[in-house]
């Protein structure tokens, strides 16, 4: 397949080889696991059960809230130890209302609710039936983004879409979980691939993979081929007579190693060579982007009915004694796995959640495995490179590698000059805080951190002229009811008057009477 | 373990501001070391104080403005600026003409705006421009290339004569008969004079000793062949990108060639521009300066396009005989402009800023494309 080239993009060493060849091992069952109610964009998660009470294996245990928010399950059985506060698996360090769970150890799973019971043909369903269950179950999107992955299956009914592609670029460095979860469970993905396209009513899947991972892609490739009803040449899929999805051609590509390959709109115009409208979402132009992981995770909820309730993660790093892929339970705490992983090889200069590009500090390894955790990686002074920042000297190699066709270091002025608005004007909102300008900055300026302060300090901006319109409007809304009252007291004292006008008339007689 | 907050990203390709300077050195050494042993202990002397004056000022100069000296000092930025002013200027000049120049680069050029990083002009351009102007006389006084230890050369003492007045004999004598001007300024002495280039080029233009540095001029810039080397040195390290030079190269190139299609008795050809006087320097290694050019691509093709223009008007009409410092502090104040034009489109939007409109057109170009599409393929 031809691709397009899309502009700037790094190329990190990318520090794979440490983890690769781990297979997916899973992790014993923690003494207690932490299950933040918040791990998807949106409102937080609703508890529904309370202290003391015993829960099952992917029990229900908190609903959804809103439109972009997801249920969340019982990791195993146990006991719920209590709700409350708890640190969050965020830089910020604050703590999150979070179910804390007390394993019993026998893992016993639910009697599935009618939402959450297997379908041995998931192609029978009706696409909103398909989303409805993925959404039952809990699947967010497990790239990092966690954005609930039923909401993108349900954009048929308002985008003319014709591919989904399965994110499997991978190209931050030193992951390897999915590249683990590709070689070990291409039927499954290709399986979770294909339900997700009969729900889009798409009948063409890509399969992008960053050429670092071959056997992925071998995989992948004899997955997708085992479905394959004798169609002639190189042809993959295609049961001409099959339902929609079931007859979806998969086609597994080759991506070049090029950071930020995996940034969904990138990845799209790698692809197709079209450019994604800024504000729009790649549906506008017909595709549909998941991971491999949340395709997995769909396959799991259609065919056994399980909810998500677990992850691969990658602990890795040069820190880190002997890197892994474990199968982890979501609510794990972090250091459970840096023990998993036999612990420091040496101190590390830096715990990270993520890839070493976006990924985001660990405030404390109390906090727990979430839904869209990829990695921990414990980094070395030595692999962080950190330096003090110096003066910008305009090299403009920010520009030069920027994917998204910005100017950093003159929205980094902006902000510098305490004029965040300056930086919008610029397209600070058209930056998808992928780091790359902040990797080849010379002057090691942290340019993603400037952006980040004034994103949020754009937003507060917001949030406070939105306070004050909201109260000036309940001002004038109170100032227009009290002079409605004061009308109709008004009103009713002059009816009044007229009324005692008319009666003492009418109780006078006048004398011309 | 370090909790403290730090964005991303967690790692980094391991540059620095210091280590570029650093490269810009080194690609300078073989031009500066060649200088160095053509025009002898006077050149010695005057790239020592010039380059040593730099470093005085920016201490000066930061210890000023408030901030702290040592790894001002340590980015390597003065010391860089002061060896790019030395190698401008005539080999035998007198030291105060070294300290000015430092002085005005330093000071003038680059701390008054709020040092590195800050400054709209090329510090040693503005020195070397400045020092043009008010001191005529020092600065086109030329030697003829008299290598170390040569019969003639000036030795050490006579070097320190030279250097700070000229109080030995043997200096001034020697001095005296080997002062000439450059081949800039024959040709320009010459063609004003009414002669054509037939008769002036062959005595003073010799396109070998140009390339590899045997001909009078400024200190560093007589060897074309080693800027050259260091130019594509630093093109290998990515210290510099190549629209620059390429655009100064390729605009003298083609206007020079040009004129002397249409009159080549007035008007030297390409390589009598590419190689004489500071093209290449210019070309590689001060148009190329990050601070004071453009970000962009397409800008740093309209600045080098620009200031190559300008170096060929300069020296072909205009009032001196050298243009490249006046062209480039000319394109430095246009770099602004250029960088607010010629910004790179951003991803999703239209070169106004507008979101990119989705027809149904494109979309079905995109499903078409992906339908007719060779189905399947191979890792």
């Amino acid at each position: 397949m031809r691709l397009f080239r899309i502009r700037g993009g790094v190329h990190p060493q990318d520090r794979k080889s440490l983890s690769a060849e781990r297979p997916i091992e899973p992790l014993p069952l923690p003494q207690l696991l932490h299950i933040p109610l918040q791990q998807h964009i949106g409102a937080a998660a609703n508890p529904i059960v309370e202290r003391r009470q015993q829960v099952a294996k992917g029990e229900l245990i908190a609903r959804a809230q809103g439109p972009v928010s997801a249920p969340i399950h019982a990791p195993t059985s146990g006991r719920i130890a209590g709700i409350g506060l708890y640190p969050a698996n965020h830089p910020s360090g604050l703590s999150v209302r979070t179910i804390s769970l007390q394993p019993d150890g026998e893992d016993r799973w639910a009697a599935g609710s009618e939402e959450l019971v297997g379908v041995a043909d998931p192609f029978a369903l009706e696409p909103e039936e398909i989303a409805k269950r993925v959404a039952a179950a809990g699947v967010v999107g497990m790239g990092g983004a966690t954005f609930p992955a039923a909401v993108k299956l349900n954009l048929r009914n308002r985008y003319d879409l014709h591919t989904l592609v399965i994110n499997g670029a991978e190209c931050e460095p030193y992951l390897t979980c999915d590249d683990r979860l590709m070689r070990e469970q291409a039927a499954a993905i290709v399986d979770g691939a294909r339900i997700m396209a009969h729900a889009l009513g798409v009948e063409r899947i890509i399969i992008a993979i960053e050429k670092n991972k071959p056997q992925a892609q071998q995989a992948m490739l004899s997955a997708a081929s085992s479905h394959d009803r004798g169609q002639a040449g190189d042809q993959i899929g295609g049961k001409i007579d099959g339902r929609p999805g079931e007859r979806a051609k998969i086609e597994i590509v080759g991506l070049p190693m090029h950071y930020p390959m995996g940034s969904e709109k990138h990845l799209v115009q790698t692809l197709t060579g079209l450019e994604t409208p800024a504000r729009g979402l790649t549906a506008d132009i017909g595709v549909v982007v998941h991971n491999p992981a949340t395709a997995f995770a769909v396959h799991q909820a259609l065919r056994e009915g399980r909810p998500l309730i677990d992850r691969v993660v990658t602990i890795t790093g040069g820190a880190i004694k002997e890197p892994r892929n474990l199968r982890v339970l979501i609510g794990t705490r972090i250091e459970t796995l840096l023990e998993a992983s036999s612990g420091f090889a040496e101190a590390p200069a830096r715990l990270v959640s993520g890839g070493p590009m976006m990924g985001q500090v660990i405030p404390s390894a109390r906090a727990p495995v979430i839904k869209g955790t990829n990695g921990i990686l414990a980094l070395t002074e030595a692999e962080t490179r950190t330096r003090e920042p110096a003066a910008c000297i305009r090299c403009g190699k920010c520009v030069e590698v920027c994917p998204c066709g910005l100017v950093p270091l003159d929205m980094a002025a902006f902000v510098r000059a305490g004029q965040p608005k300056g930086a919008v004007d610029r397209g600070l909102l058209d930056c998808i805080s992928c780091g790359c300008c902040a990797y080849v900055c010379p002057a090691h300026l942290p340019l993603v951190q400037y952006f980040a302060h004034a994103k949020g300090a754009m937003a507060e901006r917001d949030r406070i002229k939105q306070k004050q319109t909201e109260t000036k409007r309940l001002a004038e809304q109170r100032t227009a009811r009290m002079e409605a009252i004061k009308q109709a007291k008004r009103a009713a004292m002059a009816k009044r008057k007229q009324a005692d006008k008319a009666k003492s008339a009418a109780s006078n007689p006048s004398p011309a009477d | 373990m370090t909790t403290a907050f730090a964005a991303n990203p967690h790692t980094h390709a391991s540059t620095s501001v210091a280590r570029a300077m650093q490269l810009v050195m080194l690609a300078l050494v073989p031009a500066t070391l060649l200088g160095l042993y053509q025009f002898g202990w006077p050149a010695i002397i005057l790239f020592a104080i010039t380059v040593l004056g730099a470093l005085l000022w920016e201490a000066l100069g930061l210890k000023l403005a408030g901030k702290a000296v040592r790894p001002g000092l340590l980015d390597g930025s003065a010391l860089l600026t002061g060896w790019l002013l030395a190698m401008t200027l005539p080999p035998w000049a007198p030291w105060w003409v070294g300290l000015l120049g430092a002085f005005l680069a330093i000071i003038v050029g680059k701390q008054i705006f709020g040092g590195l990083g800050q400054n709209l002009f090329n510090p040693a351009m503005v020195a070397r421009i400045a020092l043009l102007i008010a001191l005529p006389l020092e600065m086109t006084s030329f030697v003829a290339p008299a290598p170390l230890f040569s019969p003639g050369a000036p030795g050490f003492i006579d070097g320190l004569g030279i250097a700070f007045g000229h109080s030995s004999d043997i200096a001034i004598s020697t001095y005296d008969a080997m002062s000439g001007a450059s081949v800039l300024d024959e040709v320009r002495t010459g063609l004003g004079q009414g002669q054509s280039l037939d008769t002036i080029l062959p005595g003073v233009f010799d396109p070998l000793a140009a390339l590899w540095g045997g001909v009078a001029g400024s200190l560093g810039e007589t060897s074309a062949l080693l800027l050259l080397l260091g130019g594509l040195f630093l093109l290998q390290q990515r210290v510099i990108r190549w629209e620059i030079p390429l655009a100064v190269l390729a605009s003298i190139g083609l206007l020079a060639g040009l004129m002397h299609l249409i009159d080549a008795g007035r008007y030297p050809g390409p390589l009598f521009h590419w190689l004489q006087g500071a093209t290449l320097l210019c070309a590689f290694f001060i148009a190329t300066d990050p601070v004071t050019s453009p970000v962009s691509r397409s800008g740093q093709l309209l600045f080098g396009a620009g200031c190559g223009v300008l170096i060929y008007v300069i020296r072909t009409w205009g009032g001196y005989p050298e243009g490249v410092g006046f062209a480039v502090l000319l394109m430095n104040a246009c770099a602004p402009l250029i960088d607010h034009y010629l910004k790179p489109r951003i991803y999703g939007r239209d070169r106004r800023g507008q979101p990119l409109q989705v027809t149904p057109t494109r979309v079905a170009t995109a499903k078409a494309r992906v339908s007719t599409s060779p189905r399947g393929s191979q890792p």
